[in-house]
């Protein structure tokens, strides 16, 4: 399967990358080779099979639902690259 | 003997009859560090001062007789993977250049709880993805046996800090084969648990249903003292498993007769290293000759685990991945146009080419129109690579593979061409698919004098049988004695 340029931006538009032309390129090149190896998967039939999200686990194990301490705020910030009082700052969304 | 020659347990004996102390078991390391790291680079950044004020702290309880446990004042060193409070930790990125974390990671603390003195922090692949250490933002480590090879990966550093007797013990993750592959290529001993054996609490996500973090080390008897200190249900991490804890050194010197060895032919892969494949062969035999019975099995998806795998891992990467954003931590873009604009430039400048790959790929099967296709199929085939282990362990006690159908390769053998690359972990990522413990223990040498692993692959919960099996090997031959020429 070969992926086009537009293909590929668009994916990385999806992944939030700021891809360059020269990057796209490659992408569309290597992506493609890796996607025809991958497509053996489509031989097999896997009609009436369950699918696999965790290998061992039957379910979830949740906590109990209580309240407890967590990071306090200035520990929680301290590797914010901006912040304003107690909150992350990010440059401005509506113009 | 220097004192770091020495493996684990030597040390935590010398250490409990007082033969020697921590800071000077510390202090060795260091200095073998200062003498070899700038050949080998295992080392992303040192702890020097929290790892003697630990060792101080360590002597101090020895002295009073309230040592923390076996392993009290041995020094180790962890993976940059794992959160640690106070200590840069950046997943050999640049895009978490900076970030201090606020806590450590449950098998840090563990550690720490423990009593050992943490060096610093291990190189590794960018955010663990790779199998030869080359795509860590801060450059690649090399293999102690021969310096213009890889150590594998994505654990390189914790491998390559082993044989090269910087430090005694370390911690690895392996989410398709990144502490065995290692472990392979430096003749050196790791073990990747049960997923949900060992907390993934503070380790920083690649693929959360394959990333199984675990000790490394230079004898399966060391690896079994460190498991023995990480193994325990983690109420903070949700895929803990609340399963019980053997003593995993109680069992270890019982050996292997009457034990069932399953050798699934699928794995003696074509194009696989004769060398690699003879070592192989000479350890079954020698299995056959403790009084274990071989057994042929077949895993009939195993060729599907490729391809699986680099669909389910980029996909769940992609997400995780999402994170890194240039808001709460890191790396954040400068000169900006807004918001969009300030995410795409954060990770385009952050992240490397392997993570970008992997990040468009899992994004490309998990887009709309694309879903069903690929990553759904992916993960019912998973299903069918779980049945075939489960039918085989109706058989055998365990499964004995090579590790890697290669020794280690040249450093930039392979790092333009991404699919030759992903086959290197074709013998390990089928045990993460499956959730199952592996190890990967010295098996020999190839006439070049590069290290040979071998793969054992056990039932869910059944590390301490893999490791009796591992020792068994290990109780017979001098492999883990030969020094790396470094």
């Amino acid at each position: 399967m070969k992926l086009t340029v537009e293909q590929v931006r668009h994916v990385a538009t999806l992944a939030r990358l700021s891809l360059s032309s020269e990057e796209e390129e490659r992408y569309a090149t290597q992506l493609s080779a890796i996607l025809d190896a991958v497509a053996q998967l489509q031989e097999l039939d896997v009609s009436g099979v369950e699918p696999t999200s965790h290998a061992t686990l039957a379910s979830s194990l949740l906590r109990e639902d209580v309240t407890r301490p967590s990071l306090p705020p200035e520990k929680a910030l301290a590797n914010a690259p901006a912040k304003v009082g107690t909150s992350f700052a990010v440059p401005k969304i509506l113009e | 003997m220097q004192l770091t020659d020495l493996t684990l347990l030597e040390l935590a004996s010398k250490l409990a009859s007082g033969e020697t102390t921590s800071v000077e078991a510390t202090r060795a390391c260091l200095a073998r560090i200062a003498q070899v790291d700038g050949k080998v680079k295992a080392f992303l950044r040192l702890d020097e001062h929290g790892a003697l004020a630990a060792a101080e702290a360590s002597d101090a309880r020895r002295k009073n007789g309230n040592p923390l446990g076996p392993l009290d004042g041995v020094p180790v060193a962890v993976k940059d993977i794992f959160l640690t409070e106070g200590v840069e930790t950046t997943c050999a990125s640049r895009v978490l250049e900076g970030f201090v974390p606020p806590y450590d990671a449950t098998a840090v603390r563990l550690l720490k709880e423990a009593g050992t003195p943490i060096l610093g922090k291990l190189n590794q692949d960018e955010f663990a993805m790779g199998s030869s250490n080359e795509s860590s933002a801060y450059g690649p480590c090399h293999n102690p046996w021969d310096v213009t090879r890889t150590p594998g990966g994505s654990s390189g550093g914790s491998a390559a800090a082993l044989a090269a007797r910087e430090v005694f013990g370390t911690l690895g993750t392996d989410t398709g084969g990144s502490i065995r592959q290692p472990a392979a290529f430096t003749n050196t001993v790791g073990i990747k648990p049960t997923y949900g054996r060992v907390s993934r609490y503070g380790v920083i996500a690649y693929a959360s249903s394959l990333d199984a973090p675990g000790p490394m080390a230079r004898t399966v008897g060391d690896v079994a003292a460190l498991l023995q200190v990480l193994a325990r249900h983690d109420p903070r991490d949700s895929t803990s498993a609340p399963a019980d804890v053997p003593d995993y050194l109680a069992d270890l010197e019982h050996g292997v007769a009457g034990l069932k060895l399953g050798v699934p032919r699928e794995y003696f892969v074509e194009g696989m290293d004769p060398e690699v494949e003879a070592s192989v062969r000479e350890a079954l035999k020698a299995y056959e000759r403790l009084g274990a019975t071989l057994v042929d099995v077949s895993l009939p998806h195993t060729k599907y685990a490729l391809a699986t795998y680099y669909l389910l891992a980029p996909a769940e990467a992609s997400s995780n991945l999402a994170r890194y954003d240039g808001v709460r931590y890191g790396r954040r873009a400068r000169e900006v146009k807004g918001l969009r604009d300030m995410y795409g430039e954060t990770r385009d400048q952050g992240f490397g080419p392997e993570v970008k790959r992997r990040i468009m790929l899992g994004t490309y099967a998990l887009s709309a129109g694309y879903y069903d296709a690929y990553y759904l199929r992916a993960q019912k085939v998973r299903t069918l690579i779980r049945e075939d282990f489960t039918k085989a362990f109706t058989q055998v006690d365990a499964l004995v593979t090579p590790t890697s159908p290669v020794p280690a390769f040249k450093l930039g053998e392979k790092v333009n061409d991404p699919l030759s690359m992903y086959l290197m972990d074709v013998c390990t990522l089928p045990c993460n698919l499956a959730g199952l413990p592996g190890v990967s223990l010295p098996c020999g040498f190839t006439k070049a004098g590069l290290p040979i692993g071998l793969q054992l692959m056990g039932r869910p919960f059944d590390e301490a049988k893999l490791l009796r099996i591992a020792r068994a090997f290990e109780r017979e031959h001098d492999y883990v004695r030969r020094p790396a020429p470094i």
